[in-house]
């Protein structure tokens, strides 16, 4: 197929669409003027300025923390679900299982919130740290089980009936061979948990108490008190370990597929 | 029953002698998953040291048979006796049986040596132990300069070697082969089959082997069982089964052959009479049948004489018809041969001389003909 300017004016105009918001952001997080809007020069001063503000640095912190933490829970519980989804096959109740595992992805985060908001409420628990992880783990393993399920469906059984066979007993099985193999999939599905854990607003703002301000929300009650530029510095470093955290996630499953490539050919070699 | 073979002699046959035990014993086994019956109350007992086979094609529940054995897949009812012991219940990973696996299933994340260490460290063997092993291992199986290789680095001819390699390395009392050879061209194919039964001799085990090609089963093994729909037809060695087919399916299932439907019209004085369809035939052998019962008359296309004149020995069986088509096979030309009432018969002639030109052609009305000791009677 040709690529027209029809083609070309489209795409441009997407991209600039979905990227210019981001790049002016990112362009005024270096501004040396106070205003948001006015051009005043090249400067640092706002990511030093954002350094030493105590607040925003503590959101950082508990966000970074709660990432690790929910991303790290929902990958376990995320990955027990695949292999239970994949492996047993015709269990009672397997659909409204599967289904019940998906529907998070499309429930309104509004509801997802509340709903928590409203358990951890009957349940006398205080809101806080905990809560939002509890909070961020719940939503986040649905998407580490949709990324594990997707590799184990191709993944054979026979290798680990061959190590059982060999005298490997199944739990050894899982850790020596099963986990090694789908561990591409699941750090994949870590970065992904990690990373909508670390964007997060909504469902946070609903599950957090004092003392547990996460960076998102942070921000949101800022801007709500006006832009500063600092908005825009520590905005520029989220996007920028978001777009890392999805390029990993992105390169572990590529990089495995060049691997196998590669010694694809190698054998060719081998043979000839 | 069939006919049979007479005194042959043979180096190994331990299940003609009452005394011995079998090595491996399915008793009444049945499985079932779901409404769907894949074992049908079988009974089958396997000797030490034997190349046993289980033929037969897909979902005849061969593969359902091995698992069993290999403790993936408990019977449903019935037991299975290893060394006169019942292994039911015994997990896959405590069963001393190994299985090389259609799939090879080799370890990916593994060199060729981890691979064929695996098992023998499961063991807990000393480290010097297990080196020593993987390098007879890989020296068995002409390996060696491959050991730290991954498996993707390898040929596919070279990963069912290391499978065959990994599968062996823990001196399994049975080796379980589950279709071993199907991934590999036809020379290669051929060349390993030699190599299985060299190293099976070698080794002294007791291999069994699933397969559904029929040719690698007759090659290489001590006797098969041919499967269908979870029953076994018919055990024997590949000669009996090939020469000896006891049922239709057997016959069928085996090489080629000609089957022609038909009454038994007289049985009796070492022969059997057949009418098929109007052709009459004598099979001398007495068929357990009486007359008017419905069987078959089978012959092997190689065991057919095809000629342009009638033959001049009139005790033979005949078949006149017209040359209606010709394969040439290489070594073999099969010419099918079509009568006046539409009925096909095969014949089998060795190309001994360089046919340059062929002496019967298409269209030739030709004579069919064999002897009754040649025929056989299929009452199943």
């Amino acid at each position: 197929m040709k690529f027209t300017r029809l083609d070309a004016t489209v795409l441009t105009f997407c991209f600039a669409f979905l990227y210019i918001p981001i790049l002016i952001l990112i362009v005024y997080s270096f501004n040396e003027s106070k205003l948001v809007t006015v051009w005043g020069g090249f400067s640092l001063r706002w990511y030093r300025d954002m350094w030493s503000n105590q607040g925003l640095m503590d959101a950082a912190w508990i966000t970074a923390r709660v990432g690790v933490l929910s991303a790290t829970l929902g990958t376990i519980l995320g990955t027990l679900a695949a292999l239970a989804m994949t492996r047993f096959t015709r269990f009672r109740g397997r659909l409204l299982f599967s289904g019940m595992i998906y529907a998070p992805l499309v429930m309104p985060e509004v509801i997802t919130g509340l709903s928590l908001l409203l358990l951890f409420v009957a349940l006398g628990i205080d809101r806080g740290f905990w809560t939002v992880i509890i909070a961020h783990t719940t939503f986040t393993m649905c998407y580490v089980a949709i990324v594990v399920q997707s590799r184990l469906v191709t993944f054979d059984r026979s290798l680990e009936e061959a190590a059982l066979d060999l005298g490997c007993p199944p739990v050894k099985t899982f850790f020596v061979i099963t986990l090694p193999l789908i561990l591409p999939a699941v750090i994949s599905g870590w970065m992904l948990a990690f990373t909508l854990s670390l964007d997060d607003l909504v469902i946070a703002s609903f599950t957090t108490g004092p003392g547990a301000t996460t960076l998102p929300i942070k921000i949101y009650s800022q801007v709500r008190l006006g832009v500063t530029p600092e908005i825009n510095a520590i905005s520029t470093i989220l996007v920028g370990i978001v777009t890392l955290g999805v390029i990993a996630a992105s390169l572990t499953a590529k990089s495995r597929e060049l691997q196998r490539q590669r010694d694809e050919r190698a054998a060719f070699r081998a043979v000839g | 029953m069939a006919k049979s073979l007479g005194p042959v002699k043979r180096k190994f046959s331990p299940w003609t002698d009452p005394n011995e035990k079998p090595f491996i014993r399915f008793e009444n086994i049945t499985k079932t998953f779901g409404d769907y019956t894949a074992i049908d109350n079988l009974t089958l007992d396997i000797y030490e040291r034997e190349f046993f086979s289980l033929l037969g094609p897909s979902g005849c529940g061969k593969t359902t048979l091995m698992r069993m054995l290999a403790g993936f897949e408990e019977p449903t009812s019935g037991r299975i006796l290893l060394q006169g012991k019942d292994i039911s219940g015994v997990p896959p990973y405590r069963r001393p049986t190994n299985m090389m696996f259609q799939s090879y299933a080799l370890f990916p994340h593994m060199s060729v040596e981890k691979n064929i260490a695996f098992g023998l460290k499961q063991d807990g063997l000393p480290k010097d132990e297990v080196t020593a092993r993987v390098a007879e291992m890989l020296k068995l199986v002409q390996l060696s300069q491959f050991a730290s290789r991954k498996p993707s680095q390898l040929s596919g001819g070279q990963r069912q070697r290391v499978a065959l390699a990994r599968s062996l390395a823990k001196k399994p009392k049975v080796l379980l082969l589950d279709e071993p050879l199907g991934a590999l061209d036809k020379k290669l194919r051929e060349e390993t089959q030699f190599e299985l039964m060299d190293i099976q001799t070698k080794l002294g085990l007791t291999f069994l082997i699933v397969t559904h090609d029929q040719e690698e089963a007759m090659t290489v093994s001590d006797r098969i069982a041919v499967m269908d729909k979870g029953v076994v037809m018919q055990v024997a060695t590949p000669a009996e089964i090939y020469e000896a087919p006891n049922s239709r399916y057997v016959a069928d299932f085996i090489g080629d052959i000609n089957i022609l439907e038909g009454k038994a019209t007289a049985v009796g004085g070492g022969l059997t009479k057949l009418d098929c369809d109007g052709l009459a035939i004598a099979v001398a052998d007495e068929a357990p049948c009486t007359a008017g019962d419905s069987i078959a008359f089978a012959i092997r296309p190689e065991k057919v004489a095809i000629s342009l004149d009638a033959p001049a020995d009139t005790s033979v069986n005949t078949f006149h018809g017209e040359v209606w088509d010709i394969g040439y096979l290489g070594d073999f030309s099969v010419f099918i041969v079509r009568d006046e009432n539409g009925r096909t018969m095969r014949a089998a002639q060795a190309n001994i001389a360089r046919l340059v030109d062929r002496p019967i052609t298409y269209g030739d009305m030709v004579w069919l003909s064999w002897k009754a000791e040649s025929g056989l009677v299929l009452t199943r």
